[in-house]
């Protein structure tokens, strides 16, 4: 994956907190049939498995066309909305700095 | 002393599906490398982005050694490379013939005393030692699927079995950081003599219309404390596989829990096998067979 990948703004375009976050607990009800808060713990007692979590992570990088490696790929990152879409609009912003 | 090379030096993995796809992303991702054999290349395209996948998904669960760069990979249709390996674990069908016909040629193949390992979930070791020109070198494994991410592995001993395997696969789970539980040979050992039935069990209750699927796993895991429920974990091995295994045991027990029930072998004639075909009990995102 190169760098390049990240400058792809991802089907939803450029987003706010708000656009993230609102996308992010429409695709969780979709999938898990249960709505959520933004700050409940995804994976915490008879939460989500891990391969939901995976699922989340393919979903953000084609959702919001970022690309999360390394450090970024942590469960830690993934434990609720709110602190998805601190990291996506970190991650688009990251880019965009580099690239535009 | 012993010019016996470490099981680790050339680990070669047959059969490319789920779990020897699953066996090599758990090798990969602790630095040693694999030589993953498949006579089908599409299945080895396959293998590839599996592996690239279940390599993101143990960094994401932090299941990965810190430091250590992942081994390299070799991917070929050709089982030559079996001739100079330091440890071979067979991942292929759960079919009894084939298994032992590919562990007789690979047993003629390799140098004594390599370690020969059958990841059968179901299928007596002793039975498939019958195969093999050196039955102490032989035992089984039951890695659970996705391996990176259980870290306990069933180790089945056959009667034949030596010592020296023993060892040989205590260091070769060491090295990727497994824990073991040893146990005897029996048709399905200790988990999926256990589990089949039980899925079988939670698929019939289905079929009878007692409970949804949602309903069943939601009870099993939320009064139970099962960590996924029962068909999401049908899902995850394979509902074909699951069938096989049921009927080696059926078979080799006579336990008619263990016989298939109409609902499962629906889902495997229309080809619904679970996670890794999109569709089985539930339904899964393209990207996360």
């Amino acid at each position: 994956m190169t760098a390049a990948a990240n400058t792809n703004p991802g089907p939803l375009g450029p987003t706010d907190d708000e656009t993230v976050q609102k996308e992010l607990l429409r695709f969780l009800e979709s999938r898990t049939r249960t709505s959520w808060l933004p700050d409940t713990d995804l994976f915490g007692d008879g939460g989500q498995s891990s391969l939901f979590a995976m699922e989340l992570v393919v979903h953000l990088e084609k959702s919001f066309g970022i690309s999360i490696r390394g450090a970024n790929l942590r469960l830690e990152n993934f434990r609720t909305v709110t602190v998805m879409t601190a990291m996506v609009r970190r991650l688009q912003q990251a880019a965009g700095a580099q690239h535009g | 002393m012993t010019s016996t090379p470490r099981p680790t030096e050339r680990l070669v993995v047959l059969g490319a599906g789920v779990m020897g796809t699953g066996i090599s992303t758990l090798a990969l991702g602790h630095g040693v490398s694999v030589i993953l054999v498949d006579t089908d290349p599409d299945q080895l395209a396959r293998a590839e982005h599996g592996i690239a996948d279940g390599l993101r998904l143990a960094q994401l669960m932090g299941r990965l050694p810190a430091d250590t760069e992942p081994g390299t990979l070799l991917t070929t249709g050709s089982a030559q490379h079996v001739a100079g390996a330091s440890a071979v674990i067979e991942a292929v069908t759960e079919d009894a013939a084939l298994k032992a016909r590919l562990l007789a040629e690979v047993s003629a193949a390799v140098r004594p005393g390599t370690l020969l390992i059958s990841n059968t979930s179901s299928i007596p070791i002793d039975e498939l030692a019958d195969a093999v020109a050196r039955p102490a070198d032989l035992l089984g494994t039951h890695f659970m699927n996705p391996p990176s991410l259980i870290r306990t592995v069933e180790v089945v001993r056959g009667a034949r079995t030596g010592d020296a395997a023993m060892a040989a696969v205590d260091d070769l789970l060491g090295a990727l950081g497994r824990e073991r539980v040893v146990v005897r040979d029996s048709p399905g050992f200790v988990t999926s003599r256990i589990l089949h039935p039980m899925i079988n069990t939670a698929a019939r209750v289905v079929q009878q219309g007692t409970a949804s699927v949602e309903a069943v796993d939601a009870l099993m895991q939320g009064c139970l404390g099962h960590p996924t429920g029962p068909l999401r974990t049908a899902d995850l091995i394979g509902i074909d596989n699951l069938v096989d295994s049921l009927l080696v045991l059926l078979e080799r027990t006579g336990d008619e829990s263990c016989r298939p029930c109409d609902l499962l072998l629906d889902k495997v004639r229309a080809g619904t096998l679970g996670r890794k075909s999109g569709a089985g009990f539930y339904t899964y995102e393209e990207d996360m067979r």
